[in-house]
């Protein structure tokens, strides 16, 4: 038998007895940056694929979301700090080393691009559109002209955007539920398919609507695979990733992840994209909402649980 | 320099002392500590062992807190002591995440606060504030670069461990067992 206590009576804010320091800013943050970071990408390939007029609703509708949602983000991120004023310290320094350092430089980068990229089509979005200064036109002008390197810078961000959203978490080994690699590449796929999944509600075209739902299927694939291999991972890991699977494998977590994370976040949304593929009719919106439900569930929970986790000596 | 700690589990008897001259010491705000002591019992009655540690911030090595602040906030002083710049620190919380030893906390003012080793101390050449009062004499401290110092020497001749080494910290904080 082996019994540890704290014989001072320790009992500090949000880490005793177990650490809860990050509330819904965080998980609604890594949500909202993804769902960007899929919008946007989707945007810069298939403008660099060229398809801007078969992918209407991909590359000019959809990303109106995006600058709206990396606002929210950082809003909510802002008000995750506790030392608000210092905010500024942020962008006095890179540090490669932390994830938070390069990532607050890339949502610096992304989020003027992404509403650069809505302006140059704002003509297009809203009928009789004007932009009233002579200046902002010519400038409108120049970001039409230089779309396609626009769309290229875009597409880099956003991947690294997407990972990003990932490696914050997986940075930490203290906290054994998060410290893998397969968080990136994990959190990059939900990311992208949320963002399919909100650019499939958005579209109007038949065309349009087939190809999304066939990326939405392919990543949604890839997503369960992918979680899949992060608890065989972790079941071979060292005890504390054990002890970090089994709060998925039995533990507290197990019915919010597996029930509505994994069977209503994918595998049913999955099934009805399928058969809406192979002839039935199902209104879009519900696979759609069930997927983005299930990417902000799946972040809740991670954030959560990882919390959760922690070496034991 | 590197600075270190050596704390005889033999010898400690568990009275807190340490934890609440650090509170007085370091104005700790009422409800928080910077160090703080566990009793970790093994076995059942009549094969019963207790190990007692005062536990704190263990300035690592390899300090997984310093590498994830996005601001260089947290950082190392000379003689390997962990500390937080008070207006650097966002209070973004990263640091409390990465550290495996759960030894920072959210100051009610906002920042990151942590053991300093009491380096408003160490500077004039007086023990940290937990060393000075321990009463039954179970910490060592000073610099594991000098061949004479006491603590060089008692880890040259008792056995230790260190916590968790496991999570690549290289911890600096050596129980004597």
């Amino acid at each position: 038998m082996k019994e540890e206590l704290f014989v001072s009576g320790r009992h500090i804010p949000n880490i005793d007895p177990y650490l809860n320091i990050w509330h819904w800013q965080i998980p609604l943050y890594l949500f909202l940056g993804g769902l960007a970071a899929g919008i946007l990408f989707f945007a810069a390939l298939f403008t660099i694929m060229g398809k801007e007029n078969e992918m209407p609703a991909a590359v000019k509708k959809a990303p109106v979301i995006a600058p709206i949602a990396l606002i929210l983000g950082l809003l909510a991120l802002f008000l995750d700090l506790k030392h608000k004023l210092f905010f500024w310290q942020l962008y006095t320094t890179i540090r490669i080393e932390s994830p938070m350092s390069w990532g607050a430089w890339v949502l610096m980068a992304i989020t003027p691009m992404s509403m650069l990229w809505v302006a140059s089509y704002m003509k297009e979005l809203v009928q009789g559109w004007d932009w009233k200064y002579k200046w902002l036109n010519a400038f409108e002008t120049f970001i039409i002209k230089y779309r396609i390197w626009m769309a290229w810078i875009i597409i880099v961000l956003s991947v690294i955007l997407g990972i990003y959203t990932g490696i914050l978490l997986s940075a930490f080994n203290a906290r054994p539920l998060w410290n893998t690699s397969i968080l990136g590449p994990l959190f990059l796929v939900s990311g992208m398919s949320t963002g399919a999944a909100t650019i499939l509600i958005m579209s109007k075209s038949k065309e349009e609507r087939r190809t999304m739902s066939w990326i939405d299927l392919l990543l949604i694939v890839v997503e369960l695979f992918f979680i899949t291999h992060l608890f065989m991972g972790m079941k071979a890991g060292s005890q504390v990733q054990i002890d970090a699977a089994s709060l998925f494998l039995g533990g507290q977590f197990t019915v919010s992840f597996w029930v509505f994370v994994v069977f209503l976040g994918l595998i049913f949304p999955a099934i009805m994209e399928v058969l809406e593929r192979i002839g039935y009719h199902i209104p879009v919106v519900v696979p759609v909402v069930l997927i983005l439900l299930g990417g902000l569930m799946f972040r809740f929970i991670m954030v959560e649980a990882g919390q959760l986790t922690r070496y034991l000596y | 320099m590197r600075y270190a700690m050596a704390i005889d589990t033999l010898k400690c008897v568990g009275c807190s002392d340490c934890v609440v001259a650090c509170q007085m010491e370091n104005d700790v705000p009422i409800g928080f500590c910077r160090d703080w002591v566990t009793e970790t019992v093994d076995g059942s009655y009549p094969n019963v062992e207790i190990e007692l540690r005062s536990e704190r911030c263990n300035h690592c090595d390899n300090s997984p807190c310093v590498r994830c602040c996005p601001t260089g906030a947290s950082h190392i002083e000379d003689g390997g002591i962990v500390l937080v710049t008070h207006n650097k620190c966002i209070g973004c919380g990263a640091c409390i995440q990465a550290c495996p030893y759960d030894a920072r906390y959210s100051h009610p003012e906002g920042y990151v606060d942590k053991c300093t080793f009491c380096i408003h101390r160490v500077r004039k050449g007086e023990n940290p504030a937990c060393v000075a009062v321990c009463p039954t004499k179970c910490m060592y401290f000073g610099d594991l670069e000098d061949p004479n110092s006491e603590i060089t020497n008692v880890l040259k001749n008792r056995k230790f461990k260190s916590l968790a080494p496991e999570a690549g910290t290289n911890p600096q904080i050596f129980y004597l067992i």
